[in-house]
């Protein structure tokens, strides 16, 4: 998910949009009882979700393993023995896709907070900074990853510029810090945006020059409060390390290319769906618990 | 329970949306013990059932690279890159031709669909009735599709480009510390992983394109590609582009196949067109008209 202008499940001290500060939040309960009651209290809705449950995968279930195409399907996307000898090999593979997206995700965290100081700086003298970051933000969120990856990755060492490095991982993480930057500058923009202005007035009278104040006050809470939207960009950024297959890296994603093309059989790429998810969901569990620790601290002793 | 009894209403009539279409009615398959074979490819193409009646549908890559088509574009046919498939040019251009000839259709009874590689092997219904792309046979790829005979025995080759540190080698010892490349879903990336096993980590590319711009970028030494894809590739895509040589072959002659759906009864159609093709000798005319100068290049030593 791409947050642009808000950071959702954070309120600021100005309230959370759309929602009526008259109006008392709903208890925050745990995950699980929010699934599975559905406004109704007490065993009833219990009962019903968990049967309407059962009944409509095990509907769905019945249709795929019916359905005509189904053996197929599964000798080509489901094949044991494609499987175990994938595995091992996309795994190995793999470790270029963290390699990638760690130091991309390093050069994004710190890239991003200057774009997003740069287009939150008031005062007329900064105007031309301003207009770069903005510049910046619309041109690297309104190009597809694919192309910029394919455009640097094949473009650059095409200009034979001495010194221009020809690796392809070195363009492509150069390639993924440009785009995702775009997207964290806007993240930490609305952190900053989200500090009541009260707060910098207050440095301000406080004898600290504009940048004093972003520095020391501003920013230590608007990075707080982004966390959660900037860790879900870098789930994005760690599934789209695949594109760099297009440059010719075997990583995860080319290596089940290989596989699966020699092979004839799409088990590979289940393989490394499955590698994906064992690194993706526990991050987005932590995101959630993120989200929920803060949303009970901001409530803690008002509502409870 | 009248809202549970509904939403239960609405999963069903949720599932019967996903039902699946009916199987439309598959040929009885005779089993060949009841029926004699048929013994000419037109008359078993007449019994076979094909994607689209009285036409032979036929599925290759988009762009169509020689010399396996050629003839250039055309305007009739304007979605077809570097060469329109249906001037029946090229050597795989020809090779179709000839083949549909003996299944009894003529010229304007061919349709060309454009298939990206995965989509020839992907399970489900087929848009053709045969592909042809350059697919080298495998064991494994045939418990996923159904191959024809060998319409062409293949050599991989070794491309690189004028001062190069390996042009010039002369044993795969030569190649061992240098940074070679392959197009994805060629047995190319294979030669290069089993038999040169190279110190640095090849790279792969998923088209011929990326493989060519990496060269000339100097991002790769050298690329493998199969023999007469390195003669383009040399005469028209790397201006310094020198062929360094073609590999031996190791273990089973390499050859390319038409792909057809698993099980396809035309499969059988398809081998007798071929074995007439090869019988008449119109195939080595093809193979002398569109491949003479491509067939060989000195051999780089075990």
């Amino acid at each position: 998910m791409k947050v642009a202008g808000g950071v959702p499940g954070l309120g600021s001290s100005r309230g959370v949009p759309g929602v009526d500060p008259e109006q008392p939040l709903p208890p925050p309960g745990n995950r699980r009882s929010r699934i599975l009651s559905v406004g109704e209290p007490g065993a009833r809705s219990v009962w019903v979700a968990v049967a309407s449950t059962l009944v409509f995968f095990g509907v769905a279930a019945v249709l795929i393993v019916r359905s005509p195409g189904w053996a197929s399907i599964k000798a080509t996307f489901f094949d044991r023995e494609v499987f175990a000898d994938s595995l091992p090999k996309i795994v190995g593979q793999f470790s270029t896709n963290v390699f990638i997206f760690l130091v991309a995700e390093a050069f994004v965290l710190i890239v991003a907070l200057v774009l997003a100081v740069l287009r939150s700086l008031s005062g007329p003298v900064f105007a031309p900074l301003r207009l770069l970051a903005i510049g910046y933000t619309d041109l690297f969120r309104g190009i597809p990853t694919i192309l910029v990856i394919s455009l640097l990755g094949f473009g650059m060492p095409a200009l034979q510029l001495q010194g221009f490095p020809k690796s392809e991982i070195f363009w492509a993480i150069v390639a993924l810090v440009l785009v995702y930057s775009a997207y964290v500058a806007e993240v930490y923009r609305a952190g900053i945006e989200s500090v009541h202005p009260s707060q910098t007035a207050a440095a301000r009278s406080l004898g600290l020059s504009r940048l004093q104040s972003m520095r020391h006050v501003v920013l230590p809470q608007a990075v707080r409060r982004v966390i959660p939207p900037l860790l879900n960009d870098f789930i994005g950024l760690q599934k789209d390390s695949a594109l760099v297959a297009f440059l010719g890296v075997i990583e995860g994603l080319q290596q089940a290319n290989i596989i699966s093309q020699a092979t004839f059989d799409f088990t590979p790429y289940v393989s490394l769906a499955i590698v994906y998810l064992v690194i993706t969901i526990p991050q987005t569990r932590f995101v959630d618990w993120l989200v929920e620790r803060d949303r009970r601290q901001r409530q803690g002793g008002t509502q409870l | 329970m009248r809202k549970f009894l509904l939403g239960l209403a609405v999963l069903a009539i949720v599932a019967a949306a996903c039902a699946p279409e009916e199987d439309p009615a598959e040929p009885i398959d005779s089993g060949g013990t009841t029926e004699p074979a048929p013994v000419d490819a037109a008359s078993c193409a007449a019994d076979a059932s094909l994607v689209n009646d009285g036409v032979l549908t036929v599925g290759t890559g988009n762009p169509a690279f020689p010399p396996w088509w050629e003839g250039g574009t055309t305007d009739a046919n304007k979605d077809w890159e570097f060469n329109d498939p249906y001037l029946l040019q090229g050597f795989e251009g020809a090779t179709v031709g000839a083949v549909a000839e003996q299944l009894g259709f003529s010229s304007d009874q061919i349709e060309f669909v454009p298939v990206p590689f995965g989509k020839s092997f992907a399970p489900g219904p087929k848009d053709f009735d045969l592909v042809v792309q350059q697919i080298s046979y495998s064991d494994k790829r045939a418990q996923a599709v159904d191959f024809s005979e060998s319409y062409y025995e293949v050599n991989q080759a070794l491309v690189s480009v004028e001062g190069s540190a390996i042009e010039g080698a002369t044993t795969l010892d030569e190649l061992k510390g240098a940074k070679l490349g392959a197009p994805l879903g060629t047995t190319s990336f294979d030669y290069v992983d089993q038999n040169i096993q190279p110190t640095e980590e090849p790279a792969v590319y998923n088209d011929l394109n990326g493989a060519v711009q990496a060269l000339k970028n100097g991002q790769v030494d050298g690329i493998v590609v199969d023999l007469p894809t390195a003669f383009f590739v040399t005469a028209v895509q790397i201006p310094k582009g020198v062929i360094v040589g073609q590999f031996p072959t190791v273990g089973a002659q390499e050859y390319f196949a038409f792909a057809l759906e698993k099980d396809s009864a035309f499969t059988d159609c398809v081998n007798l067109a071929l074995q007439a093709i090869k019988d008449d000798d119109t195939q080595s005319a093809i193979q002398q008209e569109w491949l003479s100068d491509k067939a060989s290049a000195p051999v780089i030593e075990g």
